[in-house]
């Protein structure tokens, strides 16, 4: 039916010099396939306690420019972000991701804070989203596409601010993999993969004129993590 | 792409008189090369990583017919579309094919080896629709109607003058009386200059670092966020993809990201990892409405099962390049197709033919110091070495390279007589020279003589100095 496909199995079939794999082969790889099996992950964050894990991910974070604030409460987080947004003279004015995680969260206590709810434009300077993961061995966000996430907010303005849990974090990006299957487990015991996972360490960078490093290319120029303590697993 | 590779040694010699390539090249020590051995150093599982990815890749390379059709399912399931291509023609058409379904008149495009390999900048723009690339270094070698210089860091041969230069000349809108004297203006330009660009596009082009087998999802891995807005933003999303860049599962692909940013940036990770899966879904608030994998072959599968297998497992890092000496003094564009350094000197024959590009191979001091950083341990100056000898075997090499060789195999292969013209020839040219010490120039050796002095010998050979030293010790006994 599709000559290309079929000559280009054939190809390499034929330089294997074998046809379709032999019963035993194809039944290992089907298993390969829904067994997620782990292979060898640094030893840096998995032997870590939970406690550990989140001051790690801070350290990590930080170390690739991404700014971090505690709260004990999640309450306490629209202050914090109006704090931050004036610290750095950035204007009151945000665009948060429709997720029930930020809905829920005191906004009307800010008066001088304007937020509105959506899908993040071109013109929106600082935009708020929660996250699904936080990754403790690199200080990497894990997000999703879905109802309560468009992909745009993460990227288009030029300021992202993104509030975690502490018992988001985990040690690797396995440990993330695992929650995702948990949370959205296919039929076949596999994954109901959303459009886009990204994961995020630091804000936008290049270097690509003479080596230099320079922040915010074309993503987000700041990346602010707002870490919500009293999630924490003890 | 047009091949240049054929005039390899015009073009680097070319290279080594050009004052500003001579100058970026000096960045790439204490960028790229310094940071990766610090990030390397932070990681005590380096090596047992390395065992780990080789052994994920080689497994799905041997069943690699298994991982592509599993793959293909599971694109299909989640309503994305793979386009089966055996060359870059095939890939051409399928990607104007989807533009023109879509009555595309833009596209951007997130840096793509595959894509420079099909020429689709070229070939989309004959047929009018218009390519723009994204990633800073890709946008600047496209104003500049440049090839790549370096896989992931397309004008590392450029100062940023020139770049200047390069704004000024295209961005003709904007004030002429602006500074642009350092990266953070230019990057500032770029940044406001492309983002309507990335907002009006109607089809957005990335490569993939890998196919994951079990999920159907592609995987980009960018530092500026391009690749996010040029797949988020337009009606489709168009994935670049080779062959052999698919894995198992998962965790197969979290294992390699752990070696790829470390090897290429010397970033503990890259600031975007991002796992696409699929069109948008019905309740998504964004995202495209097509997901297409190009998927081309051009010529990798008939590598499997050979000597050059092996660079199948290549995660173009670029760690081969930055390490190499002679890619350090000559850049990349001397290679004269996609692919430089020492992984292009092995894949460029293995793609375009050894008859083109038969100089790559030779163009290596076999230091080793690429495999030695190689993340997928790749044996690349093992395969130089086969290039070389096929090149050989099909007479390609100049008559008197071969007369050379042959001269000195006749030699070889008498090692008495070996001994004694060699040490024949040292006592002449010692004698000739000794005056100097050196010679400015002698017949035959033009190819040596025309950069450097040859120094005179001093007498005899090694080997007969030897032979004088073990028979003293002995009747010293």
């Amino acid at each position: 039916m599709n000559p290309s496909r079929d000559q280009i199995l054939g190809s390499i079939r034929r330089s294997f010099r074998r046809g379709p794999l032999a019963p035993e082969a194809l039944a290992a790889c089907e298993t390969r396939l829904v067994t997620h099996r782990r292979n060898l992950i640094p030893e840096r964050a998995r032997t870590l306690p939970p406690r550990g894990q989140v001051e790690l991910f801070v350290t990590m974070a930080e170390a690739v420019n991404a700014t971090v604030t505690r709260v004990k409460d999640a309450r306490d987080v629209p202050a914090a972000i109006a704090e931050y947004l004036a610290r750095f003279n950035l204007p009151q004015r945000l665009v948060r991701a429709p997720d029930p995680v930020l809905d829920e969260l005191p906004w009307s206590g800010r008066p001088l804070l304007e937020t509105r709810r959506g899908v993040a434009e071109d013109s929106d300077l600082v935009g708020v989203t929660a996250c699904f993961a936080a990754i403790a061995e690199t200080g990497t966000l894990m997000l999703h596409s879905g109802a309560a996430g468009p992909t745009r907010n993460n990227f288009l303005p030029d300021t992202h601010i993104a509030v975690v849990r502490g018992d988001q974090v985990v040690a690797a990006y396995e440990d993330g993999w695992d929650r995702l299957r948990a949370a959205r487990g296919g039929a076949d015991g596999g994954v109901a993969m959303p459009r886009t996972v990204n994961f995020i360490t630091g804000p936008s960078r290049t270097a690509d004129i003479e080596q230099k490093i320079e922040l915010g290319a074309h993503g987000p120029r700041r990346l602010h993590i707002v870490l919500v303590e009293d999630g924490e697993a003890s | 792409m047009k091949v240049t590779s054929q005039a390899f040694k015009a073009n680097a010699r070319h290279a080594l008189g050009d004052p500003n390539l001579q100058k970026a090249m000096t960045n790439l020590r204490s960028g790229f090369v310094e940071r990766r051995a610090h990030a390397v150093s932070q990681l005590p599982e380096w090596e047992a990583l390395r065992d780990e990815a080789v052994a994920i890749k080689k497994h799905t390379l041997a069943q690699l017919d298994f991982y592509l059709e599993e793959f293909e399912r599971r694109v299909v399931a989640n309503g994305g579309k793979v386009h089966w291509c055996r060359d870059a023609a095939e890939a051409n058409a399928a990607v104007l094919a989807i533009c023109r379904g879509l009555g595309a008149r833009t596209v951007t495009k997130g840096k793509s080896m595959i894509g420079e390999e099909m020429g689709v900048n070229d070939y989309l723009e004959a047929n009018g629709v218009t390519p723009v690339e994204t990633d800073l270094g890709e946008y600047i070698i496209q104003i500049r109607h440049e090839p790549p210089s370096h896989i992931i860091a397309p004008a590392i041969h450029l100062v940023k003058e020139q770049i200047a230069q390069s704004f000024r000349e295209t961005h003709r809108d904007l004030d002429p009386a602006r500074q642009l004297k350092d990266s953070r203006q230019m990057c500032d330009e770029a940044r406001a200059v492309l983002r309507p660009r990335f907002l009006a596009a109607d089809v957005g082009i990335t490569g993939a670092n890998f196919l994951v087998a079990e999920t159907g999802s592609s995987i980009i891995v960018t530092n500026e966020g391009n690749g996010d807005l040029t797949q988020t933003l337009p009606k489709a999303h168009v994935v670049l993809a080779s062959l052999e860049k698919v894995v198992p599962t998962l965790e197969d692909a979290a294992t390699i990201l752990r070696l790829l940013a470390r090897s290429a940036t010397g970033q503990e990770f890259s600031t975007y990892t991002t796992v696409s899966t699929g069109p948008r879904r019905p309740d998504d608030p964004d995202g495209p409405g097509e997901y297409h994998v190009v998927l081309l072959d051009n010529g990798r599968s008939a590598l499997l099962g050979g000597e050059f297998e092996d660079m199948l497992r290549c995660i173009r890092c670029a760690a081969c390049l930055n390490h190499c000496p002679v890619y350090q003094a000559i850049g990349g564009q001397s290679y004269g197709w996609v692919y430089p350094g020492p992984m292009g000197s092995v894949l460029t024959p293995s793609l375009i033919g050894v008859d083109q590009a038969g100089d790559l191979p030779n163009a290596s001091t076999f230091c080793g110091r690429c495999e030695e950083v190689c993340p997928m341990k790749i044996p690349l100056p093992r395969m130089m070495r086969h290039w070389r000898e096929r090149e050989f075997q099909r007479h390609l090499p100049p008559r008197a390279y071969r007369l050379g060789l042959a001269a000195w195999a006749f030699f070889a292969r008498r090692p008495a007589l070996y001994r004694v013209a060699a040490d024949w020839a040292a006592r002449m040219l010692g004698y000739v020279g000794r005056a100097r010490g050196r010679f400015r120039a002698l017949p035959l050796a033009a190819g040596w003589t025309r950069t450097r002095d040859l120094p005179a010998p001093e007498g005899r050979s090694f080997m007969s100095l030897w032979a004088a030293r073990q028979s003293a010790s002995r009747s010293a006994q």
